[in-house]
């Protein structure tokens, strides 16, 4: 194995592990501060892809100009869609804001999902605070089936390609600054850019916690709800407050997620399962704790893709997660940092 | 909503007639074969993916079989039946009876697909199944309806499998297969891009994915291409970069994605994202190939497929007689052209009531041996053979492109070859298996 | 009676009912009617009531009892199908070899999956035993096609070995039988406009899913039982009396695990097809849901929520539009257009929106799932004489955690 080919595995596997990372850091906060297991955390994660597409939607809104140069596939005049941004400023400028609907979807996404995360919690999860987690369990995963079905209705179930900004495409050859052959350790600028927006994403929430009165309390309130509330402090209205966080949190990851892979209505459910076992791997109850586990097992998957790991350990690369998941359960009572008798009942 | 009937109605007569009977064992004295129709109505079941991430091509399946009964029973433009070469269809049901349909959602898993259509075959009477979107779900099925003594008629399946080792006498395809995708392609890839090229597979790690893997590596090693390397990749992946990576690194100039809807979606998307397509390796432009196309997936790839070779079944530029029928009929009916998967469906509703009329009967057995060895034309692929031996139907094989400057939302592939259908023939042994002997149930 | 006491006997009766007459309850509509698109009452969705059945009322053993949740149940179904299949393939086409090896098999490898397993407990239990599952679905879909058939899954073949039967006739296909009966023999009973289906293989799974049910009523109210409960309410406090729970939950979960096992092999004898798909998470998931939305730790919620969730799988997914606008015929067209768009997205394609929807009412308005629902309206009729609840309804009434 060469060296070149290491270290881009290692790039690849933090690459990954950022997107589980993030998806694990919400689905944490929400277990560490609420008590509650949100298997629809998956369908929040895939509803920001979609503030994507629907920005994306918005911004082509379109108008019907019939060329008659051309025909369409039963003989008529052709029908073309032209947006409205091109009549309002011009086809250039038009162009340019519909290229930019990603990044434009990451302000538009994030006071709809805090709007989303709080209607979940008030309408919905505030009630399963006292049920047992099967029940939870039960809620959630009808509400995540819900929300996916109702996302399907709309924008069916094949995926729908969503492009990062003309300027971001193409790759950085980064061997290159090592002494590597050009074109042997290249990455593309927006999976550059996804990995350094997630760790920024974690290091605000981690900051906002730390140093924050707000985080102060809802930490407190995570360690010991019932003395946080006797202490007079309405611990309800932030623990709202940081579902709606933890959404946002999903939702961004979504958001960003689009121009890599195409969004589709079943995405959430794709994560779902993933970021659980990040979840337990990285311990209960510990967001640094899922942090890591989401980079350990994106490095972990990606060595195991290898065409020369492979060659020795067939199949390693279908299941090398669930038995790390294993491995670390089994010699590590509580995942990596997991809190003692968190969710261990 | 004229064409439809209300199914109650139709049957209420025969059972009346029936009444107060002694029970009957229907399992054998009563019918010479499952499920044969009484009234004056015979059911059909189309069992397509409804949810789960084939849905939207289950959705397409079912409107070109809604269109097909449509045309049976004698409604809108007649589409296809026009062209067929085979005039028995006389727009009055099948055999005078009046074509009913249920539905049913095969989730694309063989489990679901099966119980779908047990309960078509069990509770609606559903005398023959057809659709479906993947192979598992096809060959599954098609050992249900060998066992219950129905006609099957694939949908969309494209492993060699379906009518190789896992054939049944009574299950029919007409979508082509992987060995054809391979002998279609490699001619036209040799043609483009050179013999002596290098490469590299990521091969969907099941079924579909191997033999797939095996046609293309075999068509063009047999052309002079050098195979560098063939990883497998779990179903469920979603994040291709990891599989991506080394092939930049090794000296592959081209990169074959034996991979099918999401899976392809994704490693195309990410394998451009990784300017595979901008490399130039041993003094040659970088390449990709996917074996298999549909438009479905061309859309959900979106810009990344310009350029790039592929085979699919059908498509709706094809300007020969049949094909701009069937597109003018369906086109308004829905207001968008056909994808493969609603081409073949319709075909093979039409294919099974066609033989049903030749046949003179319901009966599978009769079914089937008007189906074997049927040569017709007309329906969009050219002169077309329903082989007897391993009921595979050959006919020209479309080579396909990604179109570098798209008219509209479905205009995404241009047509580059069609392959005539000698090229793709083989021989039916070769694959083992056994077809067995027909089974009409009851 | 059979060792019960007189409330479990009771119950019992009524099972034994509702299994003996299910063809005719369950088709409850003529034939001609248009409600018929209801009716249940076929082969195929009665055998998978009673062997989701068999598969919940063993999960509710380990869950309901113990507390444990396994999040990868499904794994010991999917074994157990593919060892009945391969019993159809290498033995006989009898269908007793297949469901004892299943169950076997599939209590070998629970022993072992759960011994590991219960080394944890809470959610890294769960999440240890979704992982096994994980593993085995996606290794039987990939590099262990040669075995388990992969993607296309296994089905009997003709030149199959079948050491104990006789070469079959020309032109004959093998199939699932007991000692000649097929599985698929049935006589249909006309009664007017009512059709009724009597189906050899589903009286057998039925026989079967009886028995399982006596089981596990005994299980239930034996010392053993009791014990579980005691590990579900506090297994430090077991543990601090000096005894070893491990034993006794390790046999919790490789009861439930056969329990499993016998479903699986029972879906083989029934139709002859075994797949992976069975083991994915998706699928031990859904017996998690079937038992909660029954009522976890109650005796026959969850049979109740496995026929619940199959029904909606097997009858809501197949209401199209066609149906729809048959349905809604005799109004004037705008008025029939208008409800057909109302309800077309919950039916058909649309059956999962419904599923979730329900999923969430229930979970919601009936804390202890369907069984709390059904108490609820037997204490109306019965003018709510508090004191004749019996022991389920008290089951379902301290929910499980």
């Amino acid at each position: 194995m060469e060296l070149s080919e290491f270290i881009a595995q290692i790039v690849n596997g933090l690459d990954k592990g950022s997107a589980y990372a993030l998806i694990a850091l919400g689905l944490s906060l929400i277990f560490g501060t609420l008590g509650v297991v949100n298997f629809a955390h998956g369908a929040l994660f895939m509803i920001g892809a979609f503030c994507a597409v629907t920005l994306n939607r918005i911004l082509t809104w379109s108008h019907v100009v019939i060329d008659e140069t051309k025909t369409d596939f039963l003989g008529n005049p052709l029908k073309v869609n032209v947006p409205y941004v091109n009549d309002w400023f011009g086809v250039e400028t038009g162009a340019a804001i519909i290229d930019w609907s990603v990044p434009l979807a990451i302000v538009f996404s994030i006071p709809v999902m805090i709007l989303v995360g709080i209607i979940m919690e008030r309408g919905l999860i505030k009630h399963f605070y006292k049920r047992p987690h099967a029940d939870q369990i039960l809620v959630t995963f009808g509400l995540a089936i819900v929300l996916q079905e109702i996302i399907k209705f709309f924008y069916g179930a094949n995926p729908i390609p969503i492009g990062a900004p003309a300027a971001f495409a193409g790759s950085f050859d980064f061997g290159t600054m090592f002494g590597f052959d050009p074109n042997t350790i290249i990455y593309p600028y927006w999976r550059i850019i996804y990995f350094f927006f997630a760790a920024l994403i974690i290091g605000a929430v981690f900051a906002f916690l730390q140093f924050t009165t707000f985080g102060m309390v809802v930490r407190a309130g995570m360690a010991d709800r019932e003395t946080v509330g006797l202490l007079g402090i309405n611990i309800d209205k932030r623990f709202t407050l940081m579902f709606g966080i933890a959404a946002a949190v999903a939702g961004l990851a979504g958001v960003m997620y689009a121009p890599i892979n195409a969004p589709n209505y079943h995405m959430g459910m794709d994560f779902l399962v993933l970021s659980f076992v990040v979840v337990v791997v990285g311990g209960m109850g510990s967001l640094p704790g899922a942090v890591a586990a989401g980079f350990l097992l994106g490095i972990l998957e990606s060595f195991a893709s290898m065409d020369t790991v492979l060659q020795v350990i067939p199949g390693i690369n279908q299941v090398v997660i669930y038995l790390v998941a294993i491995i670390v359960i089994l010699t590590m009572p509580r995942g990596l940092m997991g809190r003692k008798g968190v969710m261990e009942e | 909503m004229s064409i439809l009937t209300r199914r109650g109605l139709l049957k209420s007569g025969a059972v009346m007639g029936a009444g107060m009977a002694a029970p009957t064992f229907f399992v054998n004295q009563a019918h010479a074969y499952t499920n044969a129709p009484t009234g004056g109505s015979v059911t059909l079941g189309f069992n397509v993916p409804q949810s789960g991430p084939y849905a939207d091509e289950g959705a397409d399946e079912l409107r070109a079989y809604e269109l097909a009964v449509e045309h049976l029973n004698g409604g809108g433009d007649g589409g296809m039946m026009n062209t067929f070469t085979s005039k028995a269809l006389k727009g009055n049901g099948i055999l005078g009876k009046k074509v009913e349909y249920v539905t049913g959602d095969t989730q694309t898993k063989a489990d679901a697909a099966r119980a779908s259509a047990r309960s078509m075959i069990e509770k609606d009477r559903a005398v023959m199944i057809t659709g479906g979107s993947s192979s598992g779900v096809a060959v599954a099925v098609q050992a249900l309806c060998q066992e219950a003594g129905v006609i099957f008629m694939a949908g969309l399946t494209h492993s060699n499998d379906t009518t190789g080792k896992d054939k049944k006498a009574n299950g029919f395809r007409h979508f082509f297969n992987s060995y054809m995708s391979g002998a279609a392609l490699a001619p036209i890839l040799g043609a483009n891009y050179g013999k002596d090229r290098k490469a590299y597979h990521l091969t969907a790690d099941y079924n579909w994915g191997y033999t797939t893997e095996e046609a293309v590596r075999t068509s063009t090693e047999a052309m002079g291409w050098e195979t560098v390397a063939a990883v497998k990749t779990p179903l469920t992946q979603t994040d291709f970069s990891s599989y991506i990576t080394p092939v930049l690194q090794s000296d592959a100039d081209v990169l074959v994605l034996n991979h099918y809807g999401g899976n392809m979606v994704n490693s195309l998307t990410n394998a451009v994202q990784f300017g595979l397509r901008d490399k130039l390796v041993n003094g040659k432009n970088f390449e990709i190939i996917v074996p298999l196309y549909s438009r479905l997936m061309a859309k959900g790839a979106g810009a990344n497929v310009k350029g790039i070779f592929g085979s699919t079944n059908w498509h709706w530029s094809l300007s020969d007689e049949g094909s701009k029928a069937f597109v003018k009929s369906f086109g308004e009916k829905y207001g968008f052209p056909p994808s493969q998967a609603a081409h073949t469906t319709y075909v093979q509703a039409i294919l099974y009531a066609d033989a049903c009329e030749r046949a003179g009967t319901f009966n599978p057995c009769g079914v089937a041996e008007a189906l074997e060895g049927f040569e017709f034309d007309g329906m969009g692929n050219g002169p077309t053979l329903y082989r007897a031996e391993d009921h595979q139907c050959f006919k020209d094989v479309l080579v396909v492109k990604g179109k570098e400057n798209p008219t509209s939302e479905f205009d995404l592939l241009e047509i580059v070859e069609v392959t005539p259908a000698a090229q793709v023939t083989y021989d039916a042994s070769i694959f083992g298996g056994e077809l067995g002997a027909c089974n009409p149930g009851a | 009676m059979f060792g019960l006491n007189k409330k479990d006997t009771r119950l019992m009766w009524i099972v034994i009912t509702m299994v003996v007459f299910a063809p005719f309850i369950l088709n409850p509509f003529p034939e001609t009617s248009g409600m018929a698109q209801f009716n249940a009452g076929y082969p195929d969705l009665m055998q998978r009531f009673v062997i989701f059945g068999i598969f919940a009322i063993g999960f509710n053993i380990l869950f309901g009892l113990t507390g444990y949740l396994s999040f990868g149940h499904a794994a010991f179904l999917g074994i157990g199908s593919y060892a009945a299949i391969w019993m159809m393939k290498l033995l006989t086409m009898n269908v007793i070899p297949a469901i004892i090896v299943s169950i076997v098999v599939a209590g070998l490898i629970s022993l072992v999956i759960g011994w590991i397993s219960l080394r944890r407990s809470g959610i890294y239990f769960s999440i240890l035993t979704l992982c096994f599952a994980m593993m085995a679905y996606a290794l039987a879909y990939s590099v262990l096609t040669p075995i388990t058939g992969g993607e296309t899954g296994l089905q009997p073949k003709l030149n199959d070995p079948r050491i104990f039967d006789a070469p079959l006739a020309a032109g004959a296909s093998p199939k699932a039988n007991l000692f000649g009966l097929q599985m698929g023999a049935t006589y249909e009973l006309k009664l007017g406009g009512w059709l009724f289906v009597i189906n050899a293989g589903y009286y057998i799974a039925g026989l079967l899913m009886l028995a399982a049910f006596y089981l596990s009523i005994r299980i239930f109210r034996s010392p053993f039982g009791m014990m579980l409960r005691a590990v579900k309410s506090n297994q430090q406090r077991v543990n601090y009396t000096g005894l070893n729970s491990k034993p006794y939950t390790l046999a919790a979960f490789v009861i439930s695990g056969m329990y499993a096992g016998l479903a699986g092999g029972l879906l083989v004898a029934m139709d002859t097809q075994a797949g992976a798909e069975r083991m994915f998470w998706t699928a031990s998931g859904e017996v998690v849901l079937m038992t909660i939305l029954g009522g976890v730790g109650t005796l026959i919620g969850p049979v109740l929520g496995a026929g619940f969730i199959k029904y909606m799988e097997n009858i809501v997914s197949k209401i199209n539009s066609k149906v729809l606008h048959e349905w809604f015929a005799f109004l004037p067209d705008g008025m029939e257009d208008f409800l057909v768009a109302v309800f077309y997205p919950f039916v058909g394609k649309g059956w999962h929106l419904t599923l979730g929807l329900l999923f969430m009412m229930i979970v919601i308005f009936l804390p202890g799932g369907l069984m709390e629902g059904g108490q609820k309206i037997a204490d109306k009729f019965r003018n709510k004489k508090k004191n004749d609840k019996d022991d389920s309804a008290q089951a379902a009434a301290t929910p499980a955690e």
